[in-house]
């Protein structure tokens, strides 16, 4: 992972930390539908959070190739690529 | 592996259904008698979940129309209206709903659901921006998959989010439509249409309205949310359907844009499907003479909305978050709404089980919707079941019981 991608989800992390019990554990690696038990809809106003957070409006194919945090923290970057 | 594997966790839950009783998914009416009553399991069942707002769909004058339209045009048009031509009801139709609505055009679709796909994702093509209501009908979201247009959600009813994301795109080419509703399906809660319109003014959107909940039950005329808050100028096109307030099936769209008639060579789910066939055609054009020359039907539907969820608030329930045709019961346990739900219909009580995803913010809800054909006796007896099987069950706490007075 690139250092921009890596502390992108750093920050998504942090985000879903405080959204679960504390002491789940939650990494990049981490499947934000299936490990986190949202469905598709809440998954999508898990992401409102993160275009707040960013200052972006991710559309929703993007969100629909996502699975991993990992996974989001590039489609964050590379929206705040072409928002620069 | 079977090519329903990628369904495994839709088969457990649906399976579990099942075993709770009735499947709500797949309930069979013996027989439906009017717009409020049917028979189910050989007993009588009020219904309170139909979306028959009207209570049209037994209308004399209605049901005229149909048969005589089957005698003289027949059972089915065949074919659509790009390859097999126009029948005249289509035509008079349209331009009873353009006159209806005071608009220059008006298009008829087969379904409600092909009026939302159809439209929309016309309008939005490749390089637009289509903003959406985050509690959208899945057609609206179904439209932006078809669509080449980038699709954006904003927060329910929130026009400061809208305002954000529009300001997100500044600078980037292609138009920006902007969907919401009239009144959401699930909550029955309205959209802030003058917040939303003069956010559209000022960042330079188009507005798409989806009034299918709202048509023939709001505004003084029944041209829906629009009308009642005074900003039909800013909407630019409104999408509604005839499967409820008008008692039939299909849906239509509506704008006063020069070029709207394009569509009608652009838009797929209009070109490729049959069109309404003249029963159809004739008990819509039928109804929407009575909406449109007699206002009563929606009052009383508003009234008895009101009475209904009055009626509920005072029990105890947590509702939707504001009084209308559609009376939402929140409940946060997923087995205890079902089980709640099979409870009504074994006391005569038909109403919708909703369950996430299809319900904003992963909530369960017993979704009712009232008719103004209802009595109200039969609003009174709903909430008089509704209440005491939610204490039974536990939905409301006992130690706030109090009498349920009678509403009004």
């Amino acid at each position: 992972m690139a250092i921009r991608v890596e502390n992108i989800a750093a920050q998504i992390v942090r985000i879903v930390e405080t959204r679960i019990p504390a002491g789940v554990p939650v990494s990049a690696q981490t499947r934000i539908a299936r490990d986190l038990g949202l469905d598709s809809v809440a998954v999508m106003d898990f992401v409102m959070e993160i275009e707040d957070h960013f200052d972006i409006s991710i559309p929703l194919d993007r969100i629909a190739e996502v699975e991993t945090v990992e996974n989001l923290a590039y489609v964050v970057e590379i929206l705040l690529k072409e928002k620069d | 592996m079977s090519i329903f594997s990628k369904f495994d966790h839709v088969r457990t839950a649906f399976r579990a259904l099942d075993k709770s009783g009735r499947n709500p998914f797949g309930i069979r009416f013996d027989k439906v008698l009017s717009p409020t009553e049917a028979i189910l399991e050989g007993r009588h069942i009020l219904l309170f979940g139909t979306n028959n707002y009207l209570g049209l769909t037994f209308d004399r004058t209605c049901v005229e129309a149909s048969v005589s339209a089957i005698y003289e045009a027949g059972t089915g048009t065949t074919g659509s209206r790009i390859a097999n031509g126009t029948y005249a009801g289509h035509t008079v139709l349209e331009q009873q709903i353009a006159e209806f609505y005071g608009r220059r055009g008006a298009m008829v679709f087969t379904t409600g659901y092909q009026a939302i796909l159809g439209l929309i994702s016309t309008l939005a093509g490749r390089g637009d921006h289509l903003l959406i209501d985050a509690d959208s009908h899945a057609s609206i979201y179904d439209a932006g998959k078809l669509s080449a247009a980038e699709v954006i959600r904003f927060r329910h009813n929130d026009p400061q989010d809208l305002a954000r994301r529009l300001r997100r795109l500044e600078g980037l080419p292609g138009s920006r439509i902007v969907v919401t509703e009239g009144l959401f399906s699930m909550l029955g809660d309205t959209a802030p249409l003058c917040e939303i319109a003069a956010v559209k003014r000022e960042m330079g959107a188009y507005l798409i309205v989806d009034e299918a909940h709202s048509m023939g039950v709001l505004g003084k005329n029944g041209r829906g949310l629009a009308e009642a808050v005074g900003v039909e100028a800013d909407v630019d096109f409104v999408v509604g359907t005839f499967s409820k307030s008008l008692g039939a099936i299909g849906g239509f769209a509506v704008s006063d844009l020069p070029d709207f008639d394009l569509l009608r060579v652009t838009c797929r789910p209009y070109m490729f499907t049959a069109s309404l066939p003249p029963a159809v055609v004739a008990s819509v054009t039928a109804s929407l003479r009575r909406v449109a020359t007699d206002n009563l039907l929606g009052t009383r539907v508003l009234a008895n909305g009101r009475r209904l969820y009055r009626g509920l608030a005072q029990a105890g329930f947590d509702l939707g978050p504001e009084p209308g045709p559609i009376v939402a019961v929140k409940i946060s346990d997923r087995e205890l709404a079902i089980e709640f739900w099979n409870a009504l219909i074994a006391a005569g009580i038909y109403v919708n089980l909703a369950l996430p995803p299809a319900t904003p913010g992963s909530q369960s809800l017993l979704r009712s919707s009232v008719s103004a054909a209802h009595t109200e006796m039969q609003i009174d007896r709903a909430v008089q079941i509704m209440a005491d099987n939610g204490y039974r069950l536990g939905v409301l706490s006992s130690d706030l019981r109090i009498a349920v007075p009678a509403a009004e």
